[in-house]
Formats: C-alpha cells, structure tokens, sequence
C-alpha cells in the first residue's frame, strides 16, 4: 500500500508525456491489482466459511497469531451478526418456539480440508505420514526434498504451509 | 403433501441458475410459516394427549410432523441464504447503488442487509493503507495502458486524468486509459472493443 501511494506521488511529478509515467502507470495498476485481488479473495473466503472462521478464532489459544487482521474480524463478527438478524427478522421469529434458530455450523459447509493442493518444498521435510483415504490403503512416509513439488491433500501439510516451510502453489 | 411449498421455493431459485434475483416470494413464505404454525399446534395437542392418556400410537405420526417441520425450517433457511448471496454478488457487480428493477425484487430486510453489508465492506475498504483503497475496482489483470472503448449509450462528459473532456454519445469510439473506463465498463455504458 505504501508503495503504491509512494508511486502515485512520483507520478505526479514526472513531466506529462514523459515514457517513464506509462512504466509507472502499468506498475501501479499491476501492484494495486495484485493487491485487490489478495484481499478479494481473503474477504469471500471469509464470507463463505464465517461461522467456522469465527469458532476458530473463538477457540485460539493465547499464543496462537490470528489469521485475520482486527479489520477482517471485524468484517467476519459483522457479517455473522448481519446475517443472523437478517434470518431472525424476515422468518425465524414467525416459527414455532423450537425452531427459532439456526446452526451457523451446521447450516453453512465448512472447507475442505482433504482437498488436493500443489506444493513447492522450501525446506527439507523428512517422514511426513500420510494417511490412508481408503480401507485398502496404508499409512506410508515420503520424504520431501527442498525444490521438489507435490500433489497431497491439504491437510497432511497443513502445519507446514503455517511455518513457512513449503509454499502452495 | 407437507413441505412441498418449501421445495416450490428452492426450485424458483434452482430456476435462475445465473445468479439473478427472482422477486421475493412474500406468499409462498407465509404459507410456509402458517404449515409449520399448525403442525406444531398438532403436535403440541397430541403430545399432552400421548403423555396424558398414554396413547403410544401417536408417537409416530409426532415424529413425521416434527421432520416436516426441520424440512420446511432446512428449506426456508435455504432460499433466504441463497438469495442473500446473490444479494451479495449485486454489490460487487453493479456498485453500491443497485438499480431499481432489482431493488423491487428484495423484500424490506433484504435490503436492510445490503444497507449493513455495504457498511461493513465500505469501513473495510477505508481501513486499507493511508486512504482506503477500493477493492472493487481491478477485477481484471492489466493488459494494457489504453483501451478501446465503444460508447453503448450517451453518457455526457467524462473528464481523463490530464484534463481533456470527452463526450461520451452512442456509438462514439475513444481510446482511453483502463482504469478510468473500468467502472463505466461494468456498468454498460461503454463496451471494450478488442479487434
């Protein structure tokens, strides 16, 4: 952010017709896209997954670094809060006592977590247990090179994107 | 048959697959809630009758009211979230003010969530870095500097970064820098030619 409003300050300054203010101009655009569409993406991940984000923040021990920024949490408790007085006012409170409310858990699906994933190594792994998917197969260990890239199932290399030690690709 | 209003519901939506905004079925949803209101009227007269007079048999006909009722509750829950999204999607398509003909479309509290939802992305979006920083803009990656636009309908004066004013008439053709035209695009005024 800082560096593109750093570029739009340099931009004002360089003479009109200048070639140097397209360079300046396509690179504006690409970071500022770039940049837009990260935080797309980070808010309709959170839209669509909200109950689950939340109840993961809820039960976040002390240590744990949150994977919102204050803004995003704030977005997400928004956006739950929003939803639920939307349902209560328009049906919810019109039905029988018992069935005034609605599981945000249940009712929205949560994400995959076995859902395959390309991954590049950036440090060395050694003995990471992949679990069987089906009845027939067996627990097995792979070693994983650094620079070598994988087809697994998020879940099994989960903890490791968290580290840093592989990149999703 | 119970539930089959419920399911009337889902499939109107399952109908416009595109993603568009059929009018709120106010009708369908009242009588919904009434089908629930007298099924557990039912079921609450027939459970004091069971624990009172010890009439077992009724169990089984309680149990099939109470599935009717999660259903309808399942099915109701369902078209409102659904429609919410698509709500949801109006935002990022056409901006913060919709037009008309979809805004008649949305009942009262449809639109009081969107009023909120347009709140919470807009106090979001001013968070971003010094000034804010629109993310609804830049759908897509950068091709080039300047565009070829085609004018679909007048739409007056439009002033570019360096002070010229063009006017935008129907069928006019200009070539203009990106990401000035990027909102007019979305919007259908202009077209962007690719030759």
């Amino acid at each position: 952010m800082e560096q593109l409003t750093h570029m739009e300050a340099n931009l004002q300054r360089v003479k009109k017709g200048d070639a140097k203010a397209s360079m300046h101009r396509m690179e504006i655009d690409r970071i500022r896209f770039v940049l837009s569409s990260y935080l797309r993406s980070r808010l309709q991940k959170i839209e669509r997954f909200f109950p689950h984000i939340l109840e993961r923040e809820k039960s976040r021990g002390e240590g744990d670094p949150s994977l919102l920024s204050p803004e995003e949490f704030a977005f997400a408790k928004e956006y739950h809060a929003n939803t639920e007085t939307y349902l209560k006012a328009v049906a919810l409170k019109r039905m029988p006592p018992n069935l005034q409310t609605v599981d945000m858990l249940k009712a929205v699906p949560e994400p995959c977590l076995d859902s395959f994933v390309f991954l590049r190594v950036k440090e060395r792994q050694e003995n990471i247990l992949i679990e069987p998917e089906t009845d027939d197969q067996r627990e097995y260990v792979v070693d994983m090179e650094e620079g070598s890239q994988h087809l697994m199932r998020y879940r099994t290399i989960a903890p490791l994107v968290s580290s840093g030690a592989v990149q999703l690709i | 048959m119970f539930c089959e209003k419920a399911i009337e519901l889902i499939r109107e939506l399952q109908r416009m697959s595109d993603g568009q905004l059929p009018a709120f079925n106010e009708d369908g949803l009242r009588q919904i809630l009434q089908e629930m209101e007298s099924l557990y009227e039912q079921n609450q007269s027939d459970v004091n009758e069971a624990k009172s007079d010890g009439r077992a048999e009724l169990i089984p006909s309680i149990k099939l009211r109470h599935c009717c009722l999660l259903r309808n509750q399942r099915c109701v829950a369902a078209y409102l979230y659904d429609r919410l999204l698509r709500i949801r999607a109006l935002r990022w398509e056409y901006g913060s003010v919709l037009p008309a003909n979809v805004r008649f479309h949305m009942c009262a509290e449809e639109l009081q969530w969107f009023s909120q939802y347009k709140k919470s992305l807009a106090s979001f979006m001013r968070s971003l870095g010094a000034d804010g920083l629109d993310i609804t803009q830049d759908m897509k990656p950068p091709k080039s500097l300047y565009i070829e636009v085609r004018c679909l309908k007048d739409h007056g004066e439009f002033e570019i970064d360096d002070g010229t004013v063009i006017l935008l008439k129907k069928n006019s053709q200009h070539f203009l820098p990106r990401w000035k035209c990027e909102q007019l695009i979305r919007q259908g005024v202009l077209e962007h030619v690719m030759s």
